[in-house]
């Protein structure tokens, strides 16, 4: 594939995020899906490699704030195992609005731990009744004096009940419409927060999605991420930067299943050759690595454009994620059929890489709304010619 | 505590095979790497300053590429690296490489502790570690499992063939690691810089003084006078049926063989 | 400095013979056949080297039944045990003083502790883990034949302008033979053992009771690995070590997997063993495994994977669940015996 005229950074931050992978997380990546295990030691070896700060400025202990080195390590951590991928970039996706929107004082109690690893995030957005909805969220966050009591679930939270911080999203007003919610850095074990069951999911088993429950939680002032009312703004700011990362998830996963194809067709002998020989495959083969080439350069585009400092990549943000996560279900059910019989197996890898795969085209915004907010910036585009 | 680590580049001989026809060596494409044991003697040197605070110093005796290898100890956290390197060390066998090696120790400042693997993957000698502690004149113990210091001895623990022995030895002295000792430390971003930006330093003969009539090729005792690929492994025979028939198979063709 | 010996004044072929706990090792044996073969070749004699307590004394016998033409007795308090520094001192101060050309080890942790320090005392050469042995013809010198590269090539070398010739040699790779032998030279040494020799003591020794046989010694070994999907199922490997009467080896991924000691642990990181019979269940066949069993005679391979890398070293290999074809294998062997 090609090599992205990557900076040494960018080389050494890919080269120990696959030395990591290949060594650590390959020979425990079918036990962690079996048992549905939160890889806390895999987690742990991310810490000490320096991996988890890569998005945080090194004034707050990270590596340099680089969504193209967060990208990076997310799809080589991702091509061994989606769900390690999502449990490491759902830590970002937590730490972002703190990122973002934090105060100084804020972003120095919180990222400093991010960045060492020391503690992971959640990002708190999603309820039963809201979720491609998200205006219509019920979680309340009710003003008595310096402080605000939450109440409500949040549901389908990854790194859920693992993590330390998370950055919420709850109604503060309810009839001021798109400025009515306010995001909230909230600790675990704070009085009133506390955890739902976890969830059984189809795939990316090893990571850990909870509910969030708020029952009278009350929340000091000083914890809101920028003003009251800014809640929605924070939330989308905060998925324009993530995206990318998801997309670097999917295009990950869909090389590890690439990869798996590849090494299977060589291997199988059917009618006296390996099957690789045969046009069928050698065409499903190409299609899925063309495909993962494109959605490779558009997240490495998209990634490289928002840390050279662009300011509008809401659309093609968007689109990286839009396009990876069809990749990588496109890319991981071809693989299936390619290993036949031994693809449907739990033995080998790629039934699982399939189950991983779906969620990319569901979270982060689904993709019919990935879709709805590409088809809204081209008509706002257009309309500013 | 001032440990010494003596570590080796080796090609991954998982990867390494012979040209039949010329009976030499194939190392295009094979991958040099840290000798695997290397690592653990390394990790074991970071855990032991972890505990007791002090240096580690990283050498080795090697062509210049083995810098690469020296680097990626200063990845997992050495804190000084030499690269032991002169003409008129190739060749050596293990008599003349511990000698290099003993002699480079020597120079450099007062040591508590050598560690080294086992031995190394591609001439999986196990010789050098022994005969770095004969030259220096301290004592050795070889396939330690486990090492803990107190003060100016040290309790360690032998993974032997049947049992695994306890002994108490004084420091200083040599101590050779298997790999069950320890599982090594994957280098951080931070030791990757650092490895990158460090400039190694390399010492000659004459820097470490040693007699170059008893290094490389020269003073080597051993020859090695012929390299030839091993015998190819003759085909063998999968059995077929259901299994009751495979096992069936195997206990006559066993038994025809007077195995069993 | 010139370390070269007069190669001209070093006669005779001496074996080592290493004892744990009075018992003299196979190994032993095994080069004192060897060595009588070569000792043929060199016109000269072949000794057994008998280092312990006085107590040893007792073994000497059985040296001579397997080939030796005399033994050397090295006893000495503080040689019941081995340990690197007084086993150097005594054996060293008895090659400077009786001068053999050859002197073949057994390649065991005692082995290669004590030869790797001996060669640097004595400046000579030492190879280690010899599979083969000869003289060469003409300059009369040993050729040691040896793999490398995790025996992925073969090298032979010499150590010509230095004595002794040492060499290592791993249990199992020539075959020992009993002789009627009327010699019984028994030459008694006393080495000066120093206060510096004791510095390291040895203060326990942990014995693992899931050995029964040794590893290396066994003529048959069943070994696990991952494809016995649980570490219970070792019971089933064990059983059918003993019904075969060998011992139970296992693959890293278990040991690693804490399903077994590591006492175990066949391949580049555990033992090299070569049996007469090696039955590799459920094991997969990573080079590093191979490295360790591939000279085995006879090698059975029980995998599920028709493409797993094992069955190119194979004897014979049987494609199928080793939960199911191992118990089966053990009825049928019961079977047979009744």
């Amino acid at each position: 594939m090609l090599d992205y005229l990557l900076t040494e950074e960018q080389i050494m931050v890919r080269n120990l995020a696959y030395k990591i992978a290949q060594e650590k997380i390959a020979p425990v990546r079918a036990e962690l899906d079996e048992k549905e295990e939160f890889p806390w030691e895999i987690m742990k070896i991310f810490s000490e490699a320096d991996l988890c700060g890569l998005w945080i400025p090194e004034k707050y202990g990270g590596f340099g704030q680089s969504v193209m080195a967060f990208c990076l390590a997310t799809e080589e951590i991702s091509r061994v195992c989606g769900g390690v991928g999502v449990t490491f970039a759902a830590s970002a996706l937590g730490g972002a609005p703190i990122l973002l929107f934090g105060s100084d004082e804020q972003k120095q109690k919180y990222l400093p731990d991010l960045a060492s690893g020391k503690k992971l995030a959640a990002f708190g957005l999603t309820e039963a009744n809201a979720g491609s909805d998200a205006g219509g969220i019920e979680t309340t966050a009710r003003k008595e004096g310096d402080y605000y009591i939450l109440n409500g679930t949040k549901q389908w939270i990854t790194n859920g009940g693992e993590a330390e911080i998370y950055s919420v999203i709850a109604m503060t007003d309810k009839n001021k419409g798109a400025r009515g919610a306010t995001a909230f850095i909230i600790e675990k074990g704070t009085p009133g927060f506390t955890f739902g069951k976890k969830e059984k999911k189809m795939g990316i088993r090893c990571s850990a999605t909870r509910e969030l429950v708020f029952q009278d939680c009350k929340i000091h002032k000083s914890q809101i991420l920028g003003k009251e009312g800014m809640g929605f703004v924070v939330a989308m700011k905060t998925l324009d930067l993530t995206r990318p990362g998801i997309g670097a998830q999917a295009v990950g996963i869909a090389r590890g299943a690439l990869d798996e194809s590849i090494k299977y067709a060589k291997e199988r002998v059917q009618f006296g050759k390996p099957i690789i020989s045969l046009q069928a495959i050698q065409h499903m083969l190409a299609d899925m690595a063309t495909q993962i080439e494109a959605a490779r350069a558009l997240v490495y585009s998209v990634a490289k454009a928002i840390d050279a400092g662009g300011r509008d990549f809401t659309k093609e943000s968007s689109m990286s994620k839009l396009f990876a996560s069809d990749t990588a279900m496109f890319v991981t059910t071809q693989a299936v059929q390619i290993l036949g019989g031994y693809g449907y197996m739990r033995e080998y890898p790629v039934e699982k890489m399939m189950r991983d795969a779906k969620i990319t085209q569901i979270y982060e915004g689904t993709n019919q709304i990935q879709r709805n907010q590409i088809g809204l910036s081209l008509i706002k585009e257009s309309a500013q010619k | 505590m001032e440990i010494v680590v003596c570590i080796k580049q080796v090609p991954d001989t998982t990867e390494v095979r012979i040209n039949p026809e010329t009976n030499t060596l194939i190392r295009e494409g094979v991958p040099s790497i840290v000798n695997p044991f290397d690592e653990n003697a390394v990790e074991e040197a970071l855990r032991l300053r972890e505990r007791h605070g002090g240096k580690v110093t990283v050498i080795t005796m090697g062509p210049p590429q083995a810098i690469e290898a020296l680097k990626q100890t200063i990845a997992m956290g050495a804190d000084e690296v030499y690269l032991i390197s002169d003409r008129a060390f190739a060749g050596s066998d293990t008599w003349a490489t511990s000698y290099t090696l003993a002699s480079a120790i020597k120079k450099l400042s007062k040591f508590d502790l050598i560690l080294c693997g086992k031995q190394a993957i591609d001439g999986d000698t196990a010789q050098v570690g022994p005969g770095i502690a004969e030259w220096l004149g301290i004592p050795q113990v070889t396939f330690a499992v486990k090492v803990e210091v107190e003060g100016k001895k040290a309790k360690v623990e032998r993974l032997l063939e049947e049992a695994n022995e306890i002994v108490e030895i004084p420091i200083p002295c040599v101590m050779t690691v298997v790999k069950q000792i320890n599982e090594p430390r994957v280098p951080s971003l931070k030791g990757m810089m650092k490895a990158k930006k460090a400039e190694i330093k390399t010492l000659s003969a004459q820097d470490i003084e040693a007699d170059i009539n008893i290094t490389g090729l020269k003073g080597s005792p051993t020859r090695v006078v012929r390299i030839f690929a091993p015998p190819a492994k003759g085909g063998g025979e999968m059995l077929s049926g259901s299994t009751d028939e495979m096992v069936s198979s195997l206990v006559s063709k066993l038994r025809e063989r007077k195995i069993i | 400095m010139d370390l070269r010996k007069e190669a001209g004044e070093w006669k005779g072929i001496w074996v080592f013979a290493e004892q744990r706990n009075g018992i003299i090792q196979n190994v032993t044996y095994e080069l004192l056949t060897e060595g009588k073969k070569l000792a043929q070749d060199l016109s000269c004699e072949v000794a057994g080297v008998l280092v312990g307590d006085d107590a040893i004394e007792g073994n000497v016998q059985s040296l001579f039944d397997y080939g030796a033409d005399k033994v050397y007795l090295v006893a000495h308090r503080e040689l019941k045990y081995y340990c690197t520094a007084p086993y150097t001192r005594a054996i060293t101060e008895l090659v400077n003083k009786y001068r053999p050309e050859i002197f073949l080890i057994g390649a065991t942790t005692t082995g290669r502790d004590l030869a790797a320090r001996m060669a640097v005392r004595i400046n000579c050469g030492l190879t280690a883990d010899c599979t083969g042995l000869s003289i060469d013809p003409d300059k009369k010198i040993l050729q040691q034949t040896r793999p490398a590269f995790g025996g992925n090539i073969m090298a032979t070398i010499i150590s010509p302008n230095h004595r002794p010739q040492m060499a290592t040699v791993r249990p199992k790779v020539f075959k020992k033979e009993k002789i009627r032998n009327p010699k019984s030279e028994v030459i008694k040494f006393v080495p000066v053992i120093k206060e510096e020799d004791l510095i390291v003591r040895i203060i326990e020794i942990i014995k693992d009771e899931s050995i029964k046989v040794n590893l290396q010694d066994a003529e048959i070994i069943v070994s696990g690995g991952r494809g016995i999907q649980d570490p219970k199922n070792f019971a089933m490997v064990e059983e059918l070590a003993q019904t075969l009467g060998g011992a139970v080896g296992a693959s890293r991924a278990t040991v690693d997997a804490g399903w077994i000691s590591a006492h175990h642990q066949v391949g580049q990181t555990g033992k090299t063993v070569a049996p007469k019979l090696y039955i590799a269940c459920g094991i997969a066949g990573k080079i590093q495994h191979l490295v360790g069993m591939q000279s085995s005679d006879t090698i059975v391979a029980i995998n599920k994977d028709p493409d797993a890398p094992i069955f190119k070293v194979a004897t014979y290999g049987i494609v199928g669940d080793c939960l199911e074809v191992v118990p089966m294998l053990v009825r049928k062997i019961k079977e047979l015996r009744d």
